[in-house]
């Protein structure tokens, strides 16, 4: 697959005739067996993401979308069903799908720039397009001071924040993020959702992001899909009507918390 | 000595005579209040975890280094064990010091030395690729998992007349039986540290392509390699025991060799030199290997993984 990978994304035209969702899953069911019994974790679910999407999944704790997310990745294989990436079936991980993961999952043996050099490497860049991406991450990330840091030397949120610059340097068809901002405080975690929206107004990233968090999910998406637990199945598929561009003080407006009282009715039932 | 300061508990006392006050302070719903609380003193000496101050750093070990030799020296220069047993430490000393003027010790430590580093140097050579394949991937794993755990319960003293066999008495059967007792041990524990590797890193590696290769290489590797340069220092110590194994079989020189011939002779005073000889080669090693450790894993701290 020959893929062209511009250092700014084209955000409003359509790059292709035929127009696949930038991501699709398509009756995908996923069941273990545990201690004997069969156990079904995710039953049909179907989803889709457009180019530039923002989107979250949000569910009670063991709804299966962790692990909805790791099949996606290609990090693990579905019972029935499949993933499409642009159309193509998809097996296995791969570049085209770039991961953020809740706990810190740096190299904690490369620099902060090594990091994100690591899948550009990968992908064959010349040393000076390596240089180049590198230094416009980071500093999308607003990290470029500490391109030569160990991850031990950063807090919690710049570890993460290094982590997305990673994922988003690869310039991914879709970016996945399982949880990013679950282990960080209260104070960290709503600057980086602040920061979250800020680099998809840079980027135009297509993001599918897992939470509980039901108002992350509100104040990050432009769409919401609701799951329910045991099994695991898309409950609903909810447009956030707020506008684009969002600031945090939007957590205190009529509308938002109506919405937050909604979805929080519709994962307690 | 017990670490908790008990409030000694009064449970004979009816409740009605307890303090006065007691309406004052929030009344515990089951209405007993000499609970006894479990408080933690703290402690300088017994402190878990927490370092020990400067003095006390310094003090311990003299003791710990004291007190043998305090026991020793009453025991040889009293006269209560006889000199063929356990000469003083200074003939310790003395002899020692003739060792290396009039008799060569030197050459001895060499070759000693040299046996031990070529024999490890191979089993590192040999270990580090098949742990890491071994922990990597389940095939591997089940593939050589038999004959790995079953030759690592057979003692390697009882290979060492078929080593003869095979490879003569010459130089190459000590650097075998150094090899040989401890390769299996660096596989089966640089494997445990393969396994410990945190999955998100591997899939993190994953979703920005890498290959199984690449996943093998540039990141189970380096994530791998504190771990392995602990194997290594763990396993150098083994390494100087299967040397002395080694050296029993018709050595020309060596510490060990001098040991075993000391031992016919019954000098003792050598014995116990040449021993003590191969603790501070070991402490040494032991010092250069962790310095190595930190040059090429200057990321690592622990419990950061």
């Amino acid at each position: 697959m020959a893929k062209t990978l511009p250092l700014t994304t084209n955000s409003g035209d359509s790059p292709q005739a035929v127009e696949h969702p930038k991501l699709s899953v398509h009756g995908l069911s996923k069941s273990f067996v545990y201690q004997g019994n069969p156990l079904t974790v995710l039953d049909d679910v179907d989803i889709e993401l457009k180019a530039n999407e923002f989107i979250c999944l949000v569910g009670a704790s063991g709804c299966g979308k962790s692990t909805l997310l790791k099949i996606i990745a290609g990090l693990m294989s579905p019972t029935t069903g499949e993933v499409r990436v642009e159309g193509e079936a998809v097996e296995g991980p791969g570049s085209d799908r770039g991961m953020v993961f809740q706990s810190y999952s740096l190299f904690p043996w490369l620099t902060v720039a090594k990091n994100v050099e690591f899948g550009l490497k990968l992908q064959g860049f010349s040393k000076a397009e390596r240089r180049e991406r590198i230094a416009y991450y980071l500093d999308v990330v607003g990290l470029s001071r500490f391109a030569n840091a160990l991850p031990k030397q950063l807090s919690g949120g710049m570890k993460q924040r290094a982590a997305i610059a990673r994922a988003l340097a690869n310039e991914p068809e879709v970016m996945l993020m399982d949880e990013p901002f679950g282990a960080l405080d209260a104070q960290t975690k709503e600057q980086l959702q602040q920061f979250m929206q800020e680099v998809w107004e840079r980027t135009h990233m297509t993001i599918l992001m897992v939470t509980h968090d039901v108002e992350e999910a509100i104040f990050l998406s432009h769409r919401v899909y609701i799951m329910d637990a045991h099994p695991g199945r898309i409950r609903e598929n909810l447009h956030i009507p707020l506008p684009e561009h969002r600031e945090l003080d939007i957590k205190i407006m009529p509308q938002f918390l109506e919405l937050k009282r909604y979805i929080t009715n519709q994962l307690g039932h | 000595m017990t670490e908790f300061s008990s409030k000694a508990p009064e449970p004979t006392t009816p409740d009605e005579e307890r303090s006065p006050n007691q309406g004052n302070i929030a009344a515990p719903i089951n209405k007993q209040p000499t609970k006894k609380r479990l408080r933690l003193r703290p402690s300088t000496f017994w402190s878990v975890r927490r370092g020990i101050p400067t003095w006390l750093k310094i003090v311990m070990p003299i003791i710990g280094i004291g007190i043998p030799l305090i026991i020793w020296s009453i025991l040889s220069y009293g006269g209560f064990v006889k000199d063929i047993f356990l000469p003083a430490p200074t003939r310790v000393i003395s002899t020692g010091i003739e060792l290396f003027t009039e008799d060569e010790l030197i050459k001895d430590i060499f070759a000693s030395a040299s046996r031990v580093l070529g024999g490890f140097a191979l089993a590192g050579l040999v270990s580090i690729p098949i742990g890491l394949l071994m922990g990597t991937f389940e095939s591997i794993a089940s593939l050589l998992n038999p004959f790995v755990s079953a030759v690592r319960y057979m003692p390697v003293a009882a290979f060492v007349p078929l080593i003869v066999i095979w490879a003569g008495i010459d130089e190459t059967a000590k650097y075998l039986i150094v090899f040989l007792g401890i390769v299996l041990y660096n596989i089966a524990m640089i494997v445990d540290a393969v396994r410990a590797i945190p999955d998100e890193l591997l899939n993190a590696a994953y979703t920005l392509g890498s290959n199984r290769f690449v996943l093998l290489s540039k990141v189970i590797f380096p994530a791998a390699l504190p771990s392995i340069m602990n194997t290594m220092r763990v396993n150098i110590a083994g390494a100087w025991n299967f040397l002395i194994l080694a050296e029993l079989i018709a050595a020309e020189q060596g510490l060990g060799f001098r040991i075993i011939r000391s031992q016919r002779y019954l000098q003792t005073d050598r014995v116990l030199f040449c021993i003590l000889i191969i603790g501070i080669i070991g402490l040494l090693t032991d010092f250069l290997l962790k310095q190595l450790g930190m040059f090429l894993t200057p990321w690592y701290e622990q419990g950061e993984r």
